[in-house]
């Protein structure tokens, strides 16, 4: 088992909150951990430092032996992190295909071809397409993102993140505003996922985490109070004050 | 074919046999109209690629207009009058060397500062960059500063009389054709997907591994070298230039022509061209504040037609996109 992504000494500050307080984390190469807290916990804005959206203020991140603290998002993709947002984020002037083709061609490293029309390069399309078959949305490929449903938009968001072929995936909420029937689904496809991919994902469906995770840290104001197997979790008094409530 | 599609044809045939017709019937007016709108015509397409396309609002794309008739000027006024021996020409091909070339050296310089910043701080920086140009050209006074220059020859190139005005309305014709058709193949590929993403959704790029920044920086340099030559162009058309041609609202006038036409559309910014250039010589026909109905046409088009004029006829064929 080796360390794919460390994370340590973080610390992030806005204003007089503490967002991140010194939080250390690692994510083991083909687990899925999963970071549970409270509302307001920071989940959002680790992910994002994660990412390369948010400078950390102090901290390290180390991504497959390299320091990546300082590395812009475009670079740190490059290396193989990708990730969904929690507040859907496509490109919705354009088709749901042309979306995922991009996130293809991102990894096909032609991106500076001028006069070739992109909708022919047969690869990225047919690439872009067994993605949508997996989260199901091969029948809407070639409406425009901005046609799809909350749902659909969910998955797409997902198909995203895999098209990058990325071996770490961040998913922040894959599951907000999913109705139950719509979660089952993506915890299912998740499921699948697991083994293939390395999933640091941020869940507030409880049913979800723990039955996807195979580790998991509880973030509470900005603080990591705990890590460890489902099981310790539950079991942990610290968790059940903070956050678990009493049973 | 879509509607759109065949709305460009039938608005590019127009343009392909009206004018000439009007100029044999000796309407030599209409025939001058033309020219400056299809002149006029390739910097709207310029601009439509970063504005439309990229979403790059830039504020100063006149300047690149300048910058091409000035490359014009200059080699022509000193094979006429002597001095600075090295530019010295009539030759036409060394003339769009010249406007091409400085205007994307100056598009690659000043995008690659204004490209720092977003929004309306880009709108800003490319104006503040443009009126540098217009104030540069303003100081020269070899080159007649604030008065202009009138160009006495007109460039010259291979088998091509620009004096004509059928040869030189041909040969605009058949440029503003090329930039239509040379900015389709650029949005399509797979250059031109990276940069409407761009435009749809920038963290979304950078999060998938694209530096985005390149990206659009190509695109303004091509911009700016596409507008340089319409500068080349136009310095033949009206043979003299003057600083005037790089003024703020010479730039403006160039986005009221995307943006009424039509951005993000093939056709949008000729048609906008065409209908700025027709209300300005109607509207200017009965009162000298024109600008005040065309200003008022303008507001209205963007409150009620989503996407210019083009987006009357995309919401007429059912298209969302």
């Amino acid at each position: 088992m080796s360390t794919l992504l460390q994370v340590s000494g973080l610390k992030k500050q806005f204003g007089g909150v503490k967002a991140t307080d010194d939080v250390n984390i690692e994510v083991i190469k083909g687990e899925l951990h999963a970071i549970i807290g409270p509302n307001g916990a920071g989940k959002t804005t680790l992910i994002s430092q994660l990412s390369g959206a948010v400078r950390p203020d102090s901290g390290s991140i180390i991504f497959k032996g390299r320091n990546i603290t300082n590395r812009p998002a475009h670079t740190r993709a490059k290396l193989g992190i990708t990730r969904s947002f929690q507040i859907t984020s496509l490109i919705m002037s354009m088709s749901v295909l042309d979306n995922v083709a991009l996130a293809v061609q991102a990894h096909d490293g032609h991106s500076f071809k001028l006069f070739k029309p992109a909708r022919k390069v047969t690869h990225l399309r047919e690439n872009a397409l067994k993605t949508l078959q997996q989260v199901g949305l091969e029948n809407r490929a070639d409406e425009p993102a901005s046609a799809l449903s909350h749902g659909e938009h969910r998955q797409l968001e997902l198909a995203i993140a895999l098209a990058s072929s990325a071996e770490m995936m961040l998913l922040d909420e894959p599951m907000a505003g999913l109705g139950p029937e719509e979660s089952t689904t993506m915890i299912n496809f998740l499921k699948t996922l697991k083994g293939q991919k390395t999933i640091l994902l941020i869940e507030h469906d409880m049913d979800a985490v723990f039955a996807l995770a195979d580790r998991i840290s509880v973030l509470v104001y900005g603080k990591i109070i705990a890590t460890g197997k489902p099981d310790e979790i539950r079991a942990n008094d610290d968790v059940r004050h903070a956050y678990l409530g009493e049973e | 074919m879509n509607i759109i599609g065949k709305i460009t044809i039938a608005g590019m045939l127009i343009l392909a046999i009206v004018p000439p017709v009007l100029l044999l019937s000796g309407q030599a007016f209409y025939m001058d109209l033309a020219t400056r709108l299809v002149i006029l015509g390739i910097g709207a397409v310029s601009l439509n690629l970063i504005l439309g396309f990229g979403g790059m609002v830039s504020f100063g794309h006149a300047a690149f207009i300048g910058l091409g008739a000035y490359a014009v000027g200059i080699p022509a006024y000193h094979a006429t009058y002597g001095e600075f021996e090295m530019v010295a020409s009539y030759n036409g091909l060394f003339h769009i060397a010249l406007a091409v070339g400085f205007s994307a050296l100056f598009a690659l310089f000043t995008g690659a500062i204004s490209l720092r910043t977003k929004g309306v701080y880009f709108i800003m920086i490319t104006m503040a960059f443009g009126q540098m140009a217009y104030y540069f050209f303003l100081s020269l006074d070899v080159y007649g500063g604030d008065d202009g220059l009138t160009i006495d020859v007109r460039s010259e190139l291979p088998l091509i009389n620009l004096d004509s005005p059928m040869q030189l309305y041909g040969l605009s014709y058949v440029s503003l054709l090329i930039a239509m058709l040379l900015v389709n193949r650029i949005v399509n590929s797979r250059f031109g997907m990276v940069l409407q993403g761009t435009k749809g959704n920038a963290e979304r790029m950078a999060t998938l591994g694209y530096n985005t920044y390149y990206y659009q920086l190509l695109a303004y340099v091509i911009s700016g070298a596409m507008c340089g030559y319409a500068g080349f162009l136009l310095g033949n058309f009206t043979t003299f230039i003057s600083p005037d041609m790089m003024h703020w609202t010479r730039s403006g006038e160039l986005m009221f022509m995307v943006i009424l036409g039509g951005a993000s559309t093939a056709l949008g910014p000729i048609l906008g061209s065409s209908l700025f250039i027709l209300l300005e010589e109607i509207l200017s026909s009965f009162t000298i504040y024109w600008h005040l109905p065309f200003g008022l046409l303008l507001i209205l088009v963007v409150l009620f037609i989503r996407g210019g004029l083009m987006g009357l006829f995309k919401s007429k064929s059912g298209e969302l996109k």
